[in-house]
């Protein structure tokens, strides 16, 4: 393991350093890309809670990435416009708040889809996870109130206390806090009572059942962490976009989460980053040198699960000692 | 009136459900045979549009499109088999989601390397437009009734296939036992390329029949794909029986719901928020009558096997 750990310290410094660096050369574009990829990672993070401990393939968690977008975006337009909200809540503008709204909307959120889907499997919970997340595409596509099928814009990005979140660097410095508070909860999530739970029932659920413990309710928990997680990154890339549209709850956003996590590796604490990493410099690259990016893209990523099994990480550090 | 223009929409629901059939049926013989996920056979659906409407606009024959259509498609499919499925059969449903995701961007970028970004149209057949008188005095399009045939001609098609013949034989015994089946002397891997690409076929016929109706161009096929995975999952994966219950419960139930929500809602409340109200549910209809029968038959309608 300790090639992989090397990797991960490597790539965090390289993580750091590099938009502070550009920042200083006066190229502030970098730290944008930067926070895409911290935000990108937060969400595959959540994501990797659910299906790289728990092999749960959902192929829906966009529904919950979307939902913490328009959390923070319907907050933050009601805050700006000064009217309240239903039953007088007004809205806000305070990071902290959204980000608690977020992760108790897509708790609750997960828990109706997690308790009906979870009592599939395979197949079938990656297509009915994708159902759920289809429905709350098209109920936000036709759902006038707020923006329908255009989206909704807010002007002024929220605040956090005691940071300037205008300032690219600052609010990078914010991605990248919630990024390291979920990768430590994670690796404490992995190695926990729970953690084992939910590892064994990955593996081999009746024999979780029989040390007497229920699998549905482990993977009914983990799914709802998994989605909370995702929920606050989706409040975040509202922040950095200052809009959020359906685009976000769309099936190609739970595909484009799973690939994160393939490709960085599958089950990996560094998986998700390493992966949101590359899929972004990817784009950015590809899209320098041609039109037909996502042509290349594609061939890259057929590349790598053809050939390099276990991902980037896979590559620089070998197979994981026990799957 | 009413009654007439309900049954408009119910046969507009039963065109729509044997269109989904058509995809359905492919993709759920490739998971019930080869036990893969396809994300990419929306791509073959576009495919078959793009290519009848290219040698339509060419030749000035739609019969002609149509041929071409199911070759591309086939073509496309045994290719895609050969080259990149293939060494998916062995891997876990997540690495065939992510290979097909990446298929996905790669047919679509190419279909625009071909064709360019703007979208192709494709006009009816002479020989089927115009329109029929139904019961009731109002008149529908015969395109539609003839995709309704089209759609039921394959399905029976399809039955014969699997039911009577030494190749269907084949496909079900591969489905039940493949290392039987090619303990038994029968060639598995060139099997699997053919169902591929009959189940290519089918997606790229349907996708030229549509594209009749609607216009082609980039991504036409994902929409469909979605709704046609619905339609599997609800049917039980791998039964084509399923797939044609499935579609036609989808196809029926979403046409009927965008036309009956917004005015049964009218009766409750003002008629701008029922419409907006009403499209808002029905375009979630199918995914909550997809979970309501998930829940209570996780294994879908007609589990494959039973």
């Amino acid at each position: 393991m300790a090639r992989e750990t090397a990797f991960n310290i490597v790539l965090s410094v390289l993580l750091v350093a590099a938009p502070v660096a550009t920042s200083l050369l006066g190229e502030p574009f970098y730290v944008t890309l930067a926070t895409r990829i911290a935000i990108l990672a937060l969400a595959a993070v959540g994501l990797n809670m659910a299906l790289g401990l728990g092999g749960l393939v959902s192929f829906g968690h966009a529904a919950f990435f979307g939902l913490g977008g328009y959390v923070a975006g319907i907050l933050a337009v009601h805050a700006f416009n000064m009217e309240p909200m239903f039953a007088g809540i007004p809205g806000t503008k305070l990071m902290p708040v959204i980000w608690l709204v977020a992760i108790v909307a897509c708790a609750l959120l997960a828990f109706v889809i997690g308790a009906i889907s979870l009592r599939t499997s395979g197949v079938y919970f990656i297509m009915i996870t994708l159902a759920f997340a289809q429905m709350a595409f098209y109920f936000a596509i036709s759902w006038p109130a707020y923006g329908g099928e255009d989206g909704l814009s807010f002007f002024v990005r929220n605040n956090f206390p005691g940071i300037d979140t205008l300032r690219p660097l600052s609010f990078l410095a914010i991605c990248y806090g919630l990024l390291g508070l979920s990768l430590v909860f994670f690796h404490r999530l992995q190695h926990s009572r729970f953690g084992s739970a939910l590892q064994a029932a990955r593996q081999n659920e009746t024999r979780l059942a029989a040390v007497g413990i229920r699998p549905f309710h482990v993977r009914l928990a983990a799914f709802v962490i998994s989605a909370a997680v995702t929920g606050v990154a989706g409040a975040l890339f509202a922040d950095l976009n200052r809009f959020v549209s359906p685009s976000m709850l769309s099936w190609q956003m739970s595909g484009e989460l799973i690939v994160l996590i393939i490709l960085g590796g599958v089950g990996r604490l560094y998986g998700p980053v390493a992966g949101a990493t590359l899929y972004v410099l990817l784009e950015f690259a590809l899209g320098g040198i041609t039109e037909r990016w996502q042509f290349f893209l594609g061939l890259i990523l057929l590349g790598v699960v053809l050939f390099a099994r276990g991902g980037v990480i896979g590559v620089f550090a070998g197979r994981p000692r026990h799957g | 009136m009413q009654a007439t223009l309900f049954l408009e929409q119910l046969l507009n629901g039963l065109q729509f459900g044997f269109m989904l059939f058509l995809m359905a049926a492919g993709l759920t013989l490739i998971f019930g045979v080869m036990g893969l996920i396809n994300l990419a056979h929306g791509s073959l659906y576009m495919i078959g549009a793009f290519a009848c409407a290219a040698v339509a606009a060419a030749t000035g024959s739609f019969w002609l499109g149509l041929m071409a259509s199911l070759a591309a498609a086939a073509a496309a499919g045994a290719l895609i088999e050969v080259v990149v499925i293939r060494r998916l059969y062995q891997r876990d449903h997540l690495d065939q989601v992510l290979a097909t995701f990446a298929l996905i961007l790669i047919l679509s970028e190419a279909t625009r390397w071909l064709f360019g970004s703007l979208p192709l149209y494709l006009d009816i057949p002479p020989l089927l437009q115009g329109t029929v008188p139904l019961p009731g005095g109002s008149r529908y399009q015969l395109y539609r009734l003839a995709l309704i045939g089209a759609g039921a001609a394959v399905a029976i098609g399809l039955y014969l296939l699997i039911a009577r013949t030494r190749m269907g034989m084949r496909i079900r015994a591969g489905e039940s036992d493949r290392e039987m089946i090619a303990a038994l002397g029968v060639d598995i891997r060139s099997l699997y390329t053919i169902v591929f690409a009959l189940g290519a076929a089918l997606a790229g016929f349907a996708g030229a029949m549509v594209g009749a109706l609607q216009s082609v161009q980039i991504g036409m096929g994902e929409p469909v794909l979605i709704l046609a995975f619905v339609v599997i999952v609800i049917g039980g994966i791998g039964s084509i029986r399923g797939a044609l219950v499935g579609a036609l419960l989808v196809g029926v139930v979403d046409t009927l719901g965008r036309f009956l929500l917004p005015a049964l809602l009218s009766t409750f409340v003002s008629p701008s928020a029922a419409a907006s109200t009403g499209a808002a549910l029905a375009s979630m209809l199918i995914y909550v009558v997809m979970a309501l029968i998930l829940a209570i038959r996780p294994q879908g309608l007609f589990p494959a096997g039973s």
